[in-house]
């Protein structure tokens, strides 16, 4: 139990330190290599708490996937901080009214569980322990039988989201020259290659 | 005390004991596997590769060593130093990372954990972000452009990659790296009553899946012929441009480092890991480490002669393949295999 408090710790405090600085960081690219950090921990904590599949996950999705595409955006972008901060007071009221819900919805699931610790209990169904099933085992028999149409339906939204990306993006541009693997491949001699006799002196 | 010690302090320096063996191993390896991607190009093109330090050339890596610790490091005056030194340990500690639950032998590894497969697969999808930190870093404009390249080559290629491991998790039916090998016990050749051989090993049922994996592999790990982020021809050296000394050597041991792990990860999710090509007699005296690593050396010769055989990919087709062929390819595939196990799995 010992090393594991100590390791929570660890990550709770890297994660918080971090997460800090991903708010107070002067440069974007740094903020969000600090936000990369914070996943990073978290990730650690779903370890410590036996959720091996769900760190692993995170690590491949948000810090693998997300994260990369986020960095690539905010390295791209021009950036005036002068400009950014001058509206620091306008936005504030905003901010803060976002951290008051979140703050107090924190306390409502925290209040929660301390008033009826069973509560936590009832809503899900038992956890099997990890020794007899392993996490991703467990997870998967619960997504795909009692939640098999909930799990089905947020693939189709991704897949919709996916879609409309793609339609609100792509253009076909005229006039480009355009590779067409599979044509170049058919190509052969008799298609590709005239052999014309040319008699001297007269040309084509 | 005493309990103090046999809990925590014991299994704590039997496991760095474990990780600085296994360390000390890798990089002795990565050193001739270097020499030997060296030699296999330069016998290519007809030409003899280092053979001046040591007999037939043998200390090269060593040489080079000594060369990249002694030289000054040079960090440009633009640059964002902390990101810009950082970025090579990064890049070097993750690829090291990922060995920690790579099983060479039955028992023989340090951290047998469930999720193993997972857990190559999220840190070597991690690696991106020394390529990209290090090309921000530098401030200067190749290195910006092969962190972009990279960045999503590697994402790109991640995608197909993930599939082809889930087609072999199908299969085997664990993502515990040393029980995907042990599943390759039975298969095909058990099936018409032959002994355990290599007729079981994934590569037969899963031969589609392993090219897939192989090429992907190729481009993840930044080899030829997809080495766009760091193209001579076009971008010097990419995102190394502005690195020198011991930083380039580092970004080198990263890339070396995940190249040994993508061929000893083809190794166990195809070619049966330590398992003998045939369980009879004479070969299952041999231990099953000489087994991993000749499989895994003939994984790296092939590498080795795509780099010498194969042109350099432009961006763009680069692209095509990684998502019009592969995805569509490795979806399929996992279909298929789904189908297959669940309608075998009854009888």
């Amino acid at each position: 139990m010992g090393l594991q408090a100590v390791f929570f710790y660890l990550f709770a405090f890297v994660a918080v330190a971090s997460a800090f600085m991903v708010i107070s960081a002067r440069n974007p690219v740094h903020s969000v290599l600090f936000l990369i950090l914070v996943f990073f921990n978290a990730a650690g904590m779903f370890l410590l708490t036996g959720a091996e599949f769900l760190a692993m996950i995170l690590l491949v999705v948000y810090i693998g996937a997300v994260a990369v595409l986020f960095l690539f955006v905010v390295m791209m972008l021009d950036i005036d901080f002068a400009e950014l901060r001058s509206g620091f007071m306008q936005n504030a009221p905003m901010g803060a009214l976002v951290g008051l819900i979140l703050a107090a919805e924190l306390i409502v699931v925290i209040g929660g569980s301390v008033i009826t610790p069973q509560a936590a209990q009832s809503i899900t169904t038992p956890i099997p322990s990890p020794a007899t099933r392993t996490n991703t085992a467990a997870l998967g028999d619960l997504l795909y039988t009692n939640y098999v149409y909930f799990f089905q339906v947020a693939g189709l939204v991704l897949l919709v989201a996916m879609i409309g990306a793609i339609v609100l993006t792509l253009r076909h541009r005229q006039n480009i020259k355009r590779q067409d693997i599979s044509r170049q491949v058919a190509r052969t001699p008799a298609t590709a290659v005239e052999v014309v006799k040319v008699k001297p002196g007269q040309g084509i | 005390m005493d309990s103090f010690f046999l809990t925590y302090l014991w299994p704590a320096i039997v496991m760095i004991g474990q990780s600085l063996l296994l360390l000390v191993c890798l990089l002795v390896f990565i050193a001739y596997i270097l020499l030997a991607d060296r030699k296999i190009w330069a016998a290519v093109q007809l030409r003899r590769g280092p053979n001046v330090v040591g007999p037939w050339g043998l200390f090269q890596s060593f040489a080079d060593l000594l060369k990249f610790v002694f030289k000054e490091p040079i960090i440009p005056a633009g640059s964002n130093k902390g990101v810009f030194l950082l970025a090579p340990l990064v890049s070097v500690t993750l690829a090291l990372a990922t060995w920690a639950v790579i099983p060479v032998n039955q028992n023989w590894v340090i951290a047998n954990i469930n999720v193993g497969i997972l857990y190559v697969f999220a840190i070597s999808s991690l690696e991106v972000y020394g390529i990209i930190m290090g090309g921000w870093a530098s401030n200067s404009k190749y290195p910006f452009l092969g962190a972009l390249r990279s960045a999503a080559q590697m994402v790109s290629y991640e995608v197909s990659m993930g599939l082809i491991i889930v087609t072999v998790l199908l299969t085997v039916g664990s993502l515990n790296l040393t029980d995907i090998v042990a599943g390759q016990n039975h298969g095909i050749g058990t099936m018409i009553g032959l002994p355990s051989s290599f007729l079981d090993w994934n590569w037969l049922v899963l031969f589609p899946a392993m090219v897939i994996f192989f090429i992907s592999a190729l481009a993840e790990t930044n080899r030829p012929p997809f080495d766009l982020p760091e193209a001579e021809s076009e971008l010097v050296a990419g995102f190394m441009v502005e690195y020198g000394s011991t930083p380039y050597m580092m970004f080198m041991l990263g890339e070396y480092a995940a190249i040994v792990l993508m061929c000893a990860l083809t190794t166990i999710l195809f070619l049966g890991g330590w398992l003998p090509p045939l369980d009879i007699a004479v070969l299952n005296w041999v231990p099953g480490i000489i087994w991993f690593i000749l499989k895994g050396m003939f994984v790296f010769f092939m590498f080795a002669m795509v780099k010498a055989f194969v042109p350099r990919y432009r961006y763009d087709q680069l692209m095509r393949l990684g998502w019009k062929v592969f995805l569509p390819m490795s979806l399929v595939l996992v279909i298929v295999t789904a189908f297959v196990v669940k309608l075998t799995a009854g009888a």
